[in-house]
């Protein structure tokens, strides 16, 4: 029954109902937000920025290489790296990387809440440990994380150029004519929109996880492991229907 | 007051409760008694509503649990304090933090008010000036105490404790259990103890029911213990081989004692 997806399923929709219920105490719940906010957003920052400037960077050299020797005009290269990093590098990159850096910390520390009973405390006291332990990790990440994938689409532009000019593939008014071309605004929608249903996907994914977890810390190992592999793959599925939906 | 109705518990094919009817007395100290994997842990939870039971029913104050509304559980939730076998205190708050917690989550008190309170809890427990330490600054001991304190920091009505003396020494078990006996009376608390110690259940034990295997086999209070003569308390009484030979010692010597008067 435990290892039935279906069941699963069921359990993780149901659950959705007592994360969403009236707070108990409205200033404690922005407490744990702005908590959240402040590791999600900050603790986040560094590992974005090193990764944006290499994607963009990547994007920039690979198809440099790819169209060379071919009519297309060098400037494309800079529309391609802001296209590409908008719709899909940046929201999906970015996410794929916090699944594992912050989903991973989430499932660890509410399933290290379940197991030292400090959940089951929380409940005696009358707390709505789903709302409390959940509802604001949701709300911070939803709030930040298409900051962080903001922040991530532009060091990657930035990433590209500094890839590129500097190294004399193109010079620098070719590029920024690539990133002015052609700019279509529903782009940065569609952004905005995976970012927000993958940071859905990745809190309340992983924060499942450590909530139902059963057992000690190799199940607790386990389930971070989990958090990671369900999220990267449920946000990959919704990026692909995302993609058909918002551009078909 | 707590009353429990046939309470079965069963974990797939494994029976852990097997009928359970008792009465858990207001304003006493109730103990659940018994060997590891007797079930007491199992239905203390179910006391608590950790746990539902797979069938039987638990009353408080004669209202079936079943047919409280989710205000209802919040609100009999809100009575009860609760002691963990672990103690579940949250090691990356501070002292004050973990007994304040409570206190931030339900009421409106300023913040001089509920340190006021938190300070009151702490004294009360002798555990003045420690609350800016984390929980792993403190001993084992301490942490009972702290537990106990978070625990009735909201007045509770009810008192749970889970193996209130596991892990320590036979000393500061002592100071827990009179601890929690003087706070049960102080505030008329109905507390319910699940433990397997036979110091707390001849110190404390004003109403004790005994668990085996599922089900009960005993009931009365301390002053009964010794004169009972029901094989499955002597049994658990007697359960360590120095208390045995000590017991076979006193029934040697009793026989001895009874022949001699004889002649």
């Amino acid at each position: 029954m435990e290892n039935n997806l279906l069941y699963h399923l069921g359990k993780y929709v149901r659950w959705h109902s007592q994360i969403y219920s009236r707070p108990e105490n409205g200033r404690m719940y922005y407490k744990e937000i702005i908590r959240q906010l402040y590791d999600i957003g900050v603790g986040s920052l560094s590992i974005v920025l090193i990764i944006s400037i290499f994607i963009g960077a990547v994007t920039a050299v690979q198809f440099f290489y790819q169209m060379d020797g071919t009519t297309i005009p060098p400037y494309f290269i800079g529309y391609i790296v802001r296209d590409m990093t908008i719709i899909e590098l940046a929201p999906t990159f970015t996410c794929l990387v916090l699944a594992g850096k912050v989903g991973s910390n989430m499932a660890s520390e509410i399933g290290g809440m379940r197991q030292k009973e400090h959940i089951d405390a929380m409940e005696i006291m009358g707390v709505n440990t789903a709302a409390y332990l959940v509802l604001p990790k949701i709300i911070a990440s939803l709030l930040i994380i298409p900051i962080l994938v903001s922040v991530s689409a532009i060091v990657s532009n930035a990433g590209g150029y500094l890839a590129s000019v500097p190294s004399g593939l193109f010079t620098s008014g070719e590029y920024i004519r690539g990133l002015r071309a052609f700019f279509v605004p529903s782009h940065v929608t569609m952004m905005y929109v995976k970012s927000v249903v993958f940071a859905y996907i990745m809190t309340s994914v992983s924060c499942y996880q450590g909530y139902h977890l059963k057992g000690g810390s190799i199940e607790l190992g386990k389930a971070s492991t989990r958090a990671v592999v369900y999220s990267s793959i449920l946000i990959l599925i919704a990026d692909y229907i995302i993609a058909v939906l918002l551009t078909g | 007051m707590i009353r429990i109705e046939n309470i079965k518990k069963s974990f797939g094919d494994v029976e852990v409760l097997k009928g359970i009817d008792f009465e858990f007395e207001p304003g006493k100290t109730n103990l659940i008694i018994g060997r590891s994997g007797a079930g007491k842990t199992v239905l203390l939870k179910i006391l608590v509503g950790l746990l539902k039971p797979t069938s039987g029913n638990v009353f408080y104050d004669e209202v079936n649990t079943d047919k409280f509304s989710k205000k209802d559980i919040r609100k009999i939730r809100m009575e009860m304090g609760m002691l963990f076998q672990g103690n579940a205190l949250f090691d990356s708050m501070t002292i004050e933090e973990n007994i304040r917690f409570p206190l931030d989550m339900f009421t409106k008190n300023t913040m001089k008010e509920k340190t006021k309170i938190v300070n009151k809890c702490l004294e009360r427990v002798s555990l003045k000036g420690i609350n800016k330490k984390f929980p792993s600054e403190i001993s084992g001991g301490m942490q009972k105490r702290v537990g106990i304190a978070r625990s009735i920091v909201l007045k509770p009505k009810y008192l749970f404790c889970d193996e209130p003396n596991s892990g320590l020494d036979p000393k500061t078990a002592i100071t827990i259990d009179e601890l929690i006996s003087d706070i049960t009376d102080e505030y008329n608390i109905t507390t319910v103890i699940n433990t397997h110690d036979m110091n707390s259940v001849m110190e404390i034990g004003e109403n004790i029911c005994l668990l085996q295997k599922g089900k009960l086999v005993w009931k009365g209070n301390k002053d009964e213990v010794i004169d009972s003569e029901n094989e499955n308390l002597t049994d658990f009484i007697f359960a360590s081989p120095f208390l045995q030979k000590l017991k076979n010692r006193a029934l040697g010597y009793k026989a001895k004692m009874g022949d001699q008067n004889k002649i």
